[in-house]
């Protein structure tokens, strides 16, 4: 069950004290430009190399780059890394590194008391101080007592560095970020060998920058390994309690993108994603679009409907019709999935929530689409919804969305989000052969052929693509007859045609798993959750558990149909809690649903629920009932 | 597109079984039969033939056509038809849009196919009116006219749909009209003929709502005076028994010349590879000058489903377990334990 590590490189003969930790937060903050993706990245690929357990949170602005050294410009990204198990980027970080003012004065607060700050001094001007909103230096005012500073001339310490390869100061400030990357990879002994590598290949094309990030990390690892500065650092053992198998790092929409890949590939169809660039969605066109190699098609539409609309197309056609975006390209969608419940086509939608409505919080998460996904659209219009629960889950949910549009002939929406989406995990590493089989096949039938037929099993309709001789048809927005398939204007046709998309969708519980309970089995408190916020409510019941409250986990993956046992199961707790990132939506389905008095706990800040955000709420709920 | 052995069909294995709908006089009715009648002779296989539609009285159309067929939703048949011919390029498929659901909801659509230039034959019966919502101006109809909508007379201008697929790239422009039976099938050959998008606008006549918008076009009266019919190679020559011709004038603009036998050199020769002869064409202003009817612009260049497949099947690439195995692991990996 222990990790083995392949490249720890920790130096033995450090005469420094090595302190044991068993959980560390890191936050990494800047300016969007300093590079504090990409340096909280590949610490959290050493991390996981390292054998930790992580989870993050990347938090950036959506300027590309807003005006330098601005509150509004900063961008940060926190790891938590643990010898056990981590189900959330952690509440507040211990450490936290701030590459100018700016970045202090955004994130300072949420530091630990006794937590390390790392700085750098060079980028503490007047100018920056005071771009900052800051009267003085910080640096120098007596709250930051409550905390271990450790000020560093980073600046000053990169161009030493670089000093023999003559590059413009433009090129030096911007290697900075390595410099801090590598005192953190030797303040946490992480290994630093991929790293290298890593740099070696990232750079390649510029064999220059190869050499310079190169010498800058290194700088960064022997500052703390030789000067005065630092007198310990510290270690972080691999993580127990972990499934064995081969894991890799791996974040949201990557995952997706696999999942959807190999969905289609096991039910030996052509995936083709029709899409329009949104944030934070991209990044599943950027990976698709990358593997020509799968036989993927990936269409970067003239809009968000175009996209929708050439997946159904493609699907009408025998492909995987796929379109990603966030919620106001759903929006815009929407007229185009209820033509896909009307044709009945296989059809996934990807929706990687933001804060909203409109343009919102472009690059912040939230859930608040759930609705829209159930009912955000004209008519009775049901469709399938599923929603993962962690970064990895992604996978699963992409291609089980895959399964469930095929075999039950339907558009199905995956409702990730900004946090999933970018958020990282270890993720265990499946086998293709090992994945559930899909069955696609095309009507082929030679006997009683028309194209609204239905399954006696799932409802679904066949799907017959064009180029099958002796079955052309039409299909089409306008109602259709449920015995011939034609078009039906007929009052009693219509009903019974609306309630069995609507059975058809409710057939789909069949194939997924009945509501199970984590944590506690009955007792004082059910927690009933959806999507990501799987992580912070599980490390919450644990803690509530461990108090001595009795409290139940309930996690929805999939919202539409709910699964089966949901209603036996609220019987079994005083309370029932809903913690969403929204002003309360699945709130509302279960008190409809199921007539029972939860209350919700809601945030809306475009950023996760912390763990004490549910603890303390759910404390005190029951504390006021006793 | 594919060339199937499948002949010997005739009209009547196109025609559906559906009761067609349309207004009695509709100009449809004999767009209709012009496509049945030409199907056969392009030699496509019904099952291997698709007719994509959005929405309006022209729309319809795939519900008459007994091939695969997609009734969609308002302008997005253009989209639908491009995500099913990147994914079967094999297919022909045929778009049946109007002058609304082409140029105005799903205008944006329609530029993106045309410049993409996909191999889909796009119809699009402009009778320069709202048929099916029962009278509102399109973005076709003429300045002044007065609907139901506009009852003190159209106040946007009109765009020009054929000017509008020439300024989206559209590698095949042509325009004829629904009652010249013997034109119209031969647009809509040439049309499937070529490779790339085919553009083609087919004046119609809304007996309804719009009833001899197009007349002075169509009339047997003055049928020879506002029509100039366009062949490749052929100076530009119209009006009774072909005694006038259009040619440039010192300014470079054009003007009408009556012949007399000696200056027919100057008239313009029509060329289907022109591009500014084509847009020429279709900015001569009705009714001082006649209305072009044939083939505009006629050039091969590349498709976009032959660029995706190209891509695609350069990497040689298989879907198959052993890819997959690969690029779950094309990250750094790690072992917890023991080794699966």
């Amino acid at each position: 069950m222990v990790a083995t590590i392949g490249a720890a490189t920790t130096s033995a003969a450090s005469a420094k004290r090595v302190e044991e930790r068993s959980t560390v937060v890191i936050r990494f903050a800047g300016d969007s430009g300093d590079g504090m993706q990409l340096t909280g990245t590949q610490f959290t690929n050493e991390s996981a190399l390292a054998g930790n357990d992580i989870a993050t949170l990347p938090d950036f602005p959506a300027e590309i780059r807003a005006p330098i050294g601005t509150l509004a410009g900063v961008s940060g990204y926190q790891l938590n890394f643990s010898s056990g198990r981590v189900f959330t980027p952690g509440d507040d970080p211990d450490v936290l590194v701030a590459m100018n003012p700016a970045a202090l004065r955004v994130n300072l607060a949420d530091l630990v008391d006794n937590g390390i700050l790392i700085v750098d001094t060079d980028a503490f001007t007047k100018a920056n101080v005071r771009k900052a909103g800051y009267d003085s230096d910080p640096l120098e005012d007596p709250s930051l007592e409550r905390v271990s500073v450790f000020k560093i001339a980073l600046t000053k310490l990169t161009s030493q560095a670089l000093k023999e390869l003559g590059l413009p100061n433009k090129t030096v400030v911007r290697c900075r970020n390595f410099f801090a990357l590598g005192l953190c990879s030797w303040l946490f002994t992480r290994p630093t060998e991929e790293t290298l590598n890593w740099i070696a290949e990232k750079f390649k094309k510029a064999p220059q920058l190869v050499e310079a990030n190169t010498l800058v990390f290194k700088a960064g690892w022997n500052y703390g390994e030789t000067t005065e500065a630092f007198h310990s650092s510290y270690t972080v053992a691999p993580a127990t309690g972990i499934e064995p198998g081969t894991y890799t790092n791996m974040i949201g929409n990557k995952a997706l993108a696999y999942g959807l890949m190999a969905g289609a590939a096991k039910a030996d169809k052509r995936l083709f994603l029709g899409t329009y660039p949104i944030t934070p969605a991209t990044d599943i066109l950027h990976e698709l679009a990358s593997h020509k190699e799968l036989g993927v098609i990936t269409f970067q539409a003239e809009d968000e409907i175009a996209g929708v609309c050439s997946a159904l197309g493609a699907s009408f056609g025998g492909a995987i019709g796929v379109t990603t975006s966030s919620g106001p390209g759903i929006a815009l969608k929407s007229e185009a999935i209820g033509l896909g419940v009307m044709v009945e086509l296989p059809l996934v939608v990807v929706n990687v929530q933001r804060g909203g409505p409109s343009t919102g919080l472009p690059t912040k998460t939230e859930q608040a689409d759930l609705l829209q996904a159930l009912f955000g659209r004209n008519g009775e219009s049901p469709v399938a919804v599923v929603a993962p629960c962690t970064p990895t889950d992604c996978f699963m949910a992409g291609y089980e969305a895959v399964a469930t549009a095929i075999r039950y002939m339907t558009p199905v929406i995956v409702l990730s989000d900004g946090y999933l989406a970018n958020g990282a995990e270890p993720w265990s590493i499946p086998k293709f052969a090992e994945l559930p089989s899909i069955e696609a096949k095309f009507w082929t039938q030679s006997q009683g052929f028309h194209p609204y037929l239905r399954n006696e099993d799932t409802l679904a309709r066949p799907w017959v693509v064009p180029g099958t001789p002796g079955f052309e048809h039409r299909i089409g927005g306008i109602e259709k007859d449920y015995a011939s398939g034609n078009i039906s204007y007929d009052a009693d046709n219509h009903e019974r045609m609306s309630r069995v998309r609507a059975s058809k969708i409710e057939r789909i519980a069949e194939d997924i798993p009945p509501a199970r309970v984590e944590g506690s089995d009955t007792g004082e408190v059910l927690v009933i959750g959806w999507g990501s916020t799987y992580g912070a409510i599980t490390e919450a019941v644990a803690q509530l558990n461990a108090e001595g409250i009795a409290t139940g986990h309930l996690h929805f993956r999939w919202l539409n149909p709910f699964p089966r046992g949901v209603g036996s199961i609220l019987k079994r707790f005083k309370h029932v809690v809903v913690p969403e990132m929204n002003l309360g939506q699945l709130i509302r389905l279960i008190r409809d649903r199921f007539l029972v008095d939860a209350r919700p706990i809601t945030k809306i800040q475009g950023q996760p629920f912390k763990v004490r955000e549910l603890v303390e709420p759910i404390r005190a709920l029951v504390e006021a009932s006793k | 597109m594919t060339t199937a052995e499948s002949p010997k069909l005739t009209r009547k294995e196109f025609v559906s079984d559906q009761d067609v709908r349309w207004c009695p006089g509709c100009g449809d009715y004999a767009i209709l039969a012009q496509v049945q009648k030409v199907m056969p002779e392009i030699g496509v296989a019904r099952e291997n033939t698709v007719f994509v539609s959005g929405i309006g009285c022209s729309s319809r159309f795939p519900y008459y056509m007994n091939t695969y067929g997609f009734h969609s939703i308002h302008g997005r048949a253009t989209a639908i038809a491009t995500g099913l011919k990147i994914a079967r390029p094999e297919l022909s498929v045929w778009v049946v849009t109007g002058d609304g659901d082409g140029l105005s909801i799903g205008g944006n659509h329609l530029i993106h196919i045309l410049r993409r230039n996909l191999n889909v034959n796009i119809l699009l019966f402009n009778n320069q009116i709202y048929g099916l919502t029962k009278g509102q101006f399109s973005p076709t109809s003429r300045l002044g006219l007065v609907t139901k909508s506009s009852p003190k007379g159209v106040i946007d201008n009109p765009f020009d749909a054929a000017s509008l697929a020439l300024g989206a790239e559209a590698t095949f422009v042509a325009r004829t009209v629904d009652v010249q039976a013997a034109h119209l099938q031969s647009v809509l050959r040439r049309a499937a003929e070529h490779r790339g998008t085919s553009f083609v606008e087919i004046l119609q006549n809304c007996p309804v709502f719009n009833d001899g918008a197009f007349d002075d076009v169509t009339d047997r009266a003055t049928i020879d005076e506002h029509q100039l019919l366009l062949e490749h190679g052929k100076p530009l020559i119209f009006g009774p028994g072909g005694d006038r011709g259009i040619r440039l004038d010192k300014n470079m603009e054009p003007e009408v010349v009556a012949l007399n036998g000696a200056n027919s050199e100057q008239l313009l020769v029509h060329d289907e590879t022109n591009d500014a002869l084509a847009y020429f064409l279709t900015r001569l202003e009705r009714p001082r000058f006649p209305v072009p009817l044939g083939v505009l612009r006629a050039v091969q260049h590349p498709t976009y489903e032959d660029r995706v497949h190209e891509q695609i099947d350069a990497l040689h690439g298989a879907a198959d377990e052993k890819a997959f195995d690969a690029l779950f692991a094309s990250g750094d990996t790690w072992q917890v334990g023991q080794a699966k």
